[in-house]
């Protein structure tokens, strides 16, 4: 082998280089790429359909396998035109015989339940029309989310062409604080970087406390990559990941990581040690904040759930808060298990009992209120503490309604106060179960 | 050409007030044109002539993917979007169904609201005929120059095919 002359890549550039045969996939050059999943929802697969339709008429997808169907925004359908996008959708499904069609019962928020049933992982070149697609780069993976036409193209080809992005690497050192995790790590470092500080480019994430940091956490880093303008989130995948994929993933992983000698536009430090919980104010993901530098914020809806953080271990979280504190009575509280799995694991270690006896509300998984579907709108001047994605003008409701993003003991802990709170604050307060 | 009058916003206008997800249980064009803008300005249907040009800043169309942002411009008969620069999804959501957009910085400087501009797409040249000033657009890739020049990504994979 020669390998004299090899120049270096990062885990970004050699997953595509993988899926694009001879062309060179550094960064800037444009080349096609095979697709190994190619993702759509219930807002964006009717257009692709209807496009896919109208261009190429009945043929026969790509591959069927490789074609995942989630209707998770609106799920339970929240009125009739939702229900009819959905109806085009399964019908689609069922005439093109795609085998990973979810609705219904099977259901779950998608980038929750695509690594959970095995659909994703390492080294697979994963593309969605769902901005969140970048989720996945958690297990090692090139994922990264297109729109509707994108898609329809992979249906009829099996490819998309891509523009290798450079890569900025994050190392993030030291220890975590207590009640800070993945949530507040990607906070932190959308607000270093702006809103489009990563615009075009791949986020690395590495470093002592990313090598710890449990699947969940990594996932809700790599879900907020595209908060920070990025084409795609990453982790080099190890121990960790490798036992989250054991008896689920379906295909055979690829383990890559990046050379020692590869080249990144940019490297940042980030000593974790400094980090607090964050809360990023409206109406953007940047403008976040040490939870204790926040005055007295009366908050009337806390929502905790979504591709960001609504995993088994943020219910956990919200659960540590809620075994001894109830919901103020000023305050709904909204909790979203993500899939079914994570629902009937909640159910099994109990933490849906405490979050009812606590006085909160128990959703079906569904994206929900996180985009303003259903399931928890708020009206003018209300103001949410949520552990989802984006706080824009309107997100949740209401042009004039706000959103806190935070964490699930920071989202917990506020529910339980009334106002945006630490969570050792309320920790502290007399138990009352 | 493209000529109309130059509607003018800040940084960062996301899809979500390009068109809020309470109108995305449809994907039909006519209904989404209705709604475009609405969160941000909600005067600009009204107010709005087709072939008008829609002026912002920095990161234009960030946050999700929906096709149906750049859709619902297009649908609306907005002519073009000119901005400092364009989120990466929006940006090719915007190439691969043919809406028209420029990315140049001196042009967002320089043209106010109300301003009547003439943009020359062949040559990325735009022209402000209120101020009587030209500025340059950044050129369009030769990649993506040829997906414009088929009218969309799939009229371009289809013509490909048919060689």
């Amino acid at each position: 082998m020669m390998k004299k002359n090899r120049r270096p890549q990062t885990i970004t550039e050699k997953i595509i280089q993988r899926h694009c045969g001879q062309q060179a996939a550094f960064p800037g050059n444009f080349v096609e790429v095979n697709v190994d999943v190619v993702l759509a929802n219930d807002i964006t697969a009717p257009l692709a359909i209807q496009e896919f339709r109208k261009n190429f008429g009945a043929r026969r997808v790509f591959d069927p396998r490789k074609v995942v169907l989630v209707m998770d925004h609106f799920t339970p359908n929240k009125d009739i035109r939702s229900a009819e996008q959905v109806k085009l959708v399964r019908e689609f499904a069922r005439q093109q015989k795609i085998v990973h069609y979810y609705e219904g019962g099977s259901c779950g928020i998608e980038h929750a339940l695509l690594p959970e049933l095995g659909i994703v992982g390492p080294g697979q070149l994963i593309i969605g029309a769902d901005s969140h697609t970048c989720t996945y780069g958690a297990l090692g993976a090139f994922a990264s989310g297109v729109g509707s036409t994108d898609v329809a193209a992979i249906y009829a080809t099996g490819k998309i062409w891509l523009k290798v992005p450079a890569t900025i690497k994050i190392i993030y050192s030291g220890e975590l604080n207590d009640y800070v995790g993945g949530k507040d790590l990607i906070l932190y470092t959308i607000k270093q970087l702006g809103v489009d500080g990563a615009r075009y480019q791949a986020l690395e994430f590495s470093g002592r406390v990313i090598e710890q940091l449990s699947m969940d956490g990594r996932f809700t880093m790599a879900n907020m990559a595209i908060e920070a303008g990025a084409k795609n989130g990453i982790v080099e995948p190890d121990e960790i990941t490798a036992a989250y994929i054991r008896n689920r993933f379906f295909d055979r992983p690829t383990y890559l990581s990046s050379d020692q000698d590869a080249e990144y536009v940019r490297q940042i430090e980030i000593d974790c040690s400094k980090i607090k919980p964050q809360v990023a104010r409206p109406f953007l993901p940047e403008n976040s904040f040490d939870v204790d530098r926040l005055p007295k914020i009366k908050i009337d809806q806390v929502v905790i759930g979504s591709c960001t953080n609504g995993r088994i271990e943020d219910l956990r979280q919200a659960a540590e808060i809620f075994r001894h504190h109830p919901v103020h009575s000023d305050v709904r509280t909204i909790i979203i298990p993500a899939t079914p799995g994570i629902y009937r694991q909640a159910l099994a270690e109990g933490l849906l009992k405490v979050f009812l006896r606590a006085g909160a509300i128990i959703s079906p998984p569904t994206c929900g209120p996180c985009l303003g579907g259903h399931m928890g709108i708020l009206a003018a001047g209300e103001r949410c503490v949520a552990t989802t994605n984006r706080n824009f003008v309107g997100r949740m409701g209401h042009v004039k309604s706000e959103v806190y993003l935070a964490n699930p003991y920071v989202a917990a802990a506020s529910a339980v106060a009334g106002y945006i709170v630490e969570p050792k604050t309320v920790k502290k307060w007399k138990k009352k179960f | 050409m493209i000529s109309g009058r130059a509607h003018k916003y800040g940084d960062n206008i996301n899809t979500d007030e390009i068109i809020p997800a309470r109108f995305l249980n449809t994907s039909e064009p006519g209904e989404l044109a209705r709604h475009v803008l609405q969160d941000l300005d909600k005067n600009f249907v009204d107010k709005m002539k087709p072939h008008d040009i829609i002026v912002a800043g920095k990161n234009f169309g960030c946050g999700s993917s929906r096709e149906h942002a750049p859709l619902a411009i297009k649908s609306a008969k907005v002519g073009a979007v000119i901005a400092e620069n364009f989120a990466r999804i929006f940006y090719r959501n915007a190439i691969n169904i043919g809406l028209p957009i420029l990315e140049s910085p001196p042009a967002v400087a320089g043209i106010r609201s109300g301003d009547k501009i003439k943009i020359n797409l062949a040559t990325g040249e735009i022209f402000n005929l209120t101020k009587k000033e030209k500025y340059q657009s950044v050129p369009w890739p030769e990649f993506m120059r040829n997906i414009i020049r088929a009218g969309g990504l799939l009229t371009y994979l289809r013509k490909k095919e048919k060689k």
